[in-house]
This record gives C-alpha cells, structure tokens and sequence, in this order.
C-alpha cells in the first residue's frame, strides 16, 4: 500500500470538500424551501395549482437527475429569452446550473415526503386548534408544522443523504466538487481504485457526521414519545 | 336562573348530503346556565354542538354567542361563515372540551394550556403561566404540568383539556361527550372538576350519556331524537316523570339513574 500516495490524494481531495458541501447545503435549503411551495399548491384545494404541483412531482421524481442537470446545464443556453436575459451571467455558471437541478429535484420528493407528513397529523388535534380560535398561518405554525415535520423527519433524513450523494453528478457538468477532483487525478494518474476508495470515504464521513446530527434532532423532538420523567414537578407556591 | 343570554342558537339544520341530521333546533343558554343534550346515538347531539362553535357548518340557522350574531353568506348555495377572523373571534370566546381530549401530543400539560392565551390571544407568556399552574392546581394535576399528554391518564388528560378550555376565559363551555372515552373509574375525577365549574357559574352545554350529571348538576335537560329536540325541561320535570313517552323510554334503557 502506498501510504504517501493515499494521504497526498486524501489532502487533494479534502481541498474540494468545501465545494461539495456548498453544493449540498444550497440544494437541501432551496429544495427545502421549494418543497414547502410545492406542498402547499399540492394540498391548497385548488385544483390548478394542486394540478401544477402533481404534475412537477412526476416530472421531477420520474425521470433521471443526471438527465435533468444536463438539460439545465446544455439545455437552457439554447432558449434566446435565457441566452440573453439578466439571468445568463448566473445560468452559464456550471455551480448555479447544478445546485438549480439538485433543489429542483430534491423539491419533489422532499415535497411527498412533507406531504406524508401533514397526512399524518391528527383531526383531532387540528380541530382542538381551531376550536380555540387558531386559523390560517397561526394554525400551520404552531400546530401543523411542527407534528407534521415531527413525522416527515426519518423519511425527509434519507432524502438529505440522498442528497449528498447526488452532489457527486455535478462533476459531470464540471464542477469542481470531491468526486470531480477524483476522476481528474485518476486521469493524471491511472489509479482508480485507490483515488475513488478515499473519495467514497470522505462522503462516508460527511454522511456520518450529518446522520448523526439529524438522529440527535429527532431525539430532541421525541420527548413526548418516551417514558415519563419518574419523578413528579414540585408544586408552584 | 335568568341572566342574559349567553349563547342563542335559533332554527339549526345541518345536512351531510341528502341525510338530514338536525331538523330545526333552537336552544337558549342563559348566564350560568348548566344544559344537559340527551339522546340515543345518532340523534344529532354532537353535530349540533359542533355547529355552535363552527366545527360544523350549519346549513341553516342563526347563532348568537353572548349577543354577537355569526355572520353567514351562501356560496355557491352553501352556507358560510362570512368572516374567518369572526369565527377565530367566536371560537376563542366559546371553551370546547372533546370526548377524546384531543391535547396536542408535541406540547408538555403546560404549553397545551398556555397556547391558546399566548398565541391566540397574544397575552404575555409569564402571566398566563402563573395563571395555567392556578388552572391545573383546581384540577387537580399541576404535578403533571411538565409531563406531556401521553404520560398520563385519560382522567387527568381530559382535566388538562378542561383547564386548557378554562384558559381562554370562554363565556361558554361546550362539553361533547368528555366522559365516554374514559374507564369507569375515572369518570368520577372529570364529572367533580364539571360540577365545580357549574358551581361556579360557568355556562355550560354538555353532550353526556351520564344521567346522575343531568340529574343533579344541570338546570335543564334538553332530549334529542331524530334531530329534532323531543322534549326538554328541569331535571325535575323530566326525571320525575314528565319527560316524552320516548325520553321515559330512553332513560328506561340506561336503568335507573
């Protein structure tokens, strides 16, 4: 085993896992926050935009990301309105086209996976809300949200390491991300299996490290799932 | 007892579809008034309490909550609240208290009762806590303030709901069957706190299947059947014979009360 080869590429390597992480904690935030709308048209009652957001889910969760970050990164240039709008600066930039594909497609599920967790809010306690006078945004914030997130957090933990992992596709519309660095060495240096063993450590460590954080979120949010405190709060005076 | 009107419901009907479950029901609540809903299952009782406060929307009929009309508009031939920020307004004023208690099971016994006031009513956070402990120590379960909804007993959850009702300083408390989700044995620790709430003047309308509650607690016992109100009057007139051949037959089914 070559033990200076491996630490000189884990050093390269480790130089672009700011890229990465960028990449991943812009995608995970617009995608989350497009989720939100997205769910919101879904559940809306009305039924276009509950119609718009149905049909961008099956887009978006049914055909390939890899396809859909080349139709963004290849694909958006050739429409003129694009070509020479204010936006072009910004879209020709290969980090922009991927985090822009990475939340458009995280949006999509992420949005089934909020949309679950609404369904598994209790009618009794959003009546008990409204029969206390809450309605509107008062209701979804103190009420709604934070059950409905409470059940949406196991599934919505996997959609973020998914998402991690994805971020390694905007090499191929060359970002310069971990994965991206690693084929550029193995093209300089022929040495596939160790430059990519050490990548897939790197996102194994990453992943390890946000897993861990999202396990302790969830623990902190099941206080009312675990057994009772054993003893009883001394009385007020 | 006849002090104002406290709550006034005149002319209720409610349809699911084609099936009509209150026909016509006009009910006066006056302040302190303690009014026991009667009847077989299916005869429309819930539906109709849960029309007074908009759980349901009538499908005809005027509410009045302490003199205040609910303003409905027809849309599309349905009936509709005119104002959601009336309806907050009316709900905020009108304590319910359901059969399954229905806590919010992310919150402490505490934050369930501190909610409304705080976030509803947008009162300051320290008052309405000393307040709360004061409303679970009547109660009778400010230990458990900390403990969360699951942690506890049916009894004790529902004494929280009723504190958590109690909070808002509702003008009126509409109970829907608070006892019929609860064992045997714990029947006794809600229908004490309801009892000392009538004792105290709170205007009350209670769906309930308990007859020593109707018997002895409330001043008028309101019979349903079929939604429509069969018969009504005092516990007195009612129970010592005067009730509708149905109502004898009704209470004649449950055994003696």
């Amino acid at each position: 085993m070559d033990i200076a080869f491996l630490s000189q590429t884990m050093l390269t390597l480790i130089k672009a896992v700011p890229t990465t992480l960028i990449l991943f904690a812009l995608s995970v935030f617009f995608g989350g926050l497009l989720a939100l709308l997205i769910v919101w048209m879904r559940v809306s009652g009305n039924r276009l935009l509950a119609g718009f957001a149905r049909g961008y889910i099956f887009v978006f969760r049914g055909s390939p990301l890899l396809i859909q970050m080349f139709l963004v990164f290849y694909g958006l240039g050739q429409f003129g309105v694009i070509r020479y709008s204010f936006l072009w600066p910004f879209l020709r930039e290969p980090m922009v086209c991927a985090v822009l594909s990475l939340a458009l497609c995280t949006a999509g599920y992420s949005a089934e996976i909020f949309r679950a967790g609404l369904r598994a809010v209790p009618t009794r306690e959003i009546e008990a809300a409204r029969a206390i006078g809450m309605s509107g945004f008062l209701l979804v914030r103190r009420i709604l949200a934070p059950i409905a997130f409470r059940h949406a957090l196991p599934a919505y933990s996997t959609e973020i390491v998914l998402m991690m992992k994805s971020t390694a596709l905007a090499s191929l519309v060359t970002v310069w991300e971990v994965t991206g660095v690693a084929q550029r060495l193995i093209s300089q240096t022929y040495r596939t299996m160790e430059v990519f063993l050490c990548a897939a450590l790197i996102y194994l460590a990453l992943n390890f490290i946000i897993l861990q954080a999202l396990s302790l979120l969830e623990y902190a949010l099941s206080k009312h799932r675990r057994a009772p405190p054993t003893s009883p709060s001394p009385i007020p005076r | 007892m006849s002090g104002p009107s406290r709550l006034s419901v005149r002319n209720i009907r409610k349809s699911f579809g084609t099936h009509e479950v209150l026909k016509g029901i006009s009910l006066d609540a006056k302040d302190g008034d303690v009014i026991s809903l009667l009847g077989a299952s299916g005869s429309g009782k819930s539906t109709f309490l849960r029309c007074i406060n908009l759980l349901e929307i009538a499908t005809e009929g005027e509410i009045f909550v302490d003199g205040e009309e609910i303003r409905m508009v027809k849309k599309g031939g349905r009936n509709q609240p005119a104002s959601q920020k009336q309806v907050d307004h009316i709900r905020s004023e009108l304590g319910m208290v359901f059969q399954s208690f229905n806590l919010w099971s992310h919150m402490t016994i505490l934050q369930n009762v501190i909610e409304g006031p705080v976030h509803v009513l947008k009162r300051p956070r320290a008052e309405c806590i000393a307040e709360a402990e004061a409303l679970l120590e009547k109660v009778g379960i400010v230990d458990k303030r900390h403990a969360y909804p699951a942690h506890l007993s049916g009894g004790q959850q529902q004494r929280a709901a009723i504190a958590r009702a109690l909070a808002m300083k509702p003008k009126a408390m509409l109970f829907d069957e608070p006892t019929s989700a609860l064992d045997p044995e714990l029947v006794g620790e809600v229908l004490r706190v309801m009892r000392a709430l009538a004792e105290e003047g709170m205007t009350m309308l209670v769906v309930t299947h308990e007859m020593s509650f109707a018997r002895n607690v409330s001043n008028r016992v309101v019979f349903m059947r079929e939604g429509v109100v069969d018969s009504s009057g005092t516990p007195e007139e009612m129970f010592g014979g005067g009730g509708s051949p149905a109502f004898r037959q009704f209470i004649g089914h449950l055994g003696p009360a």
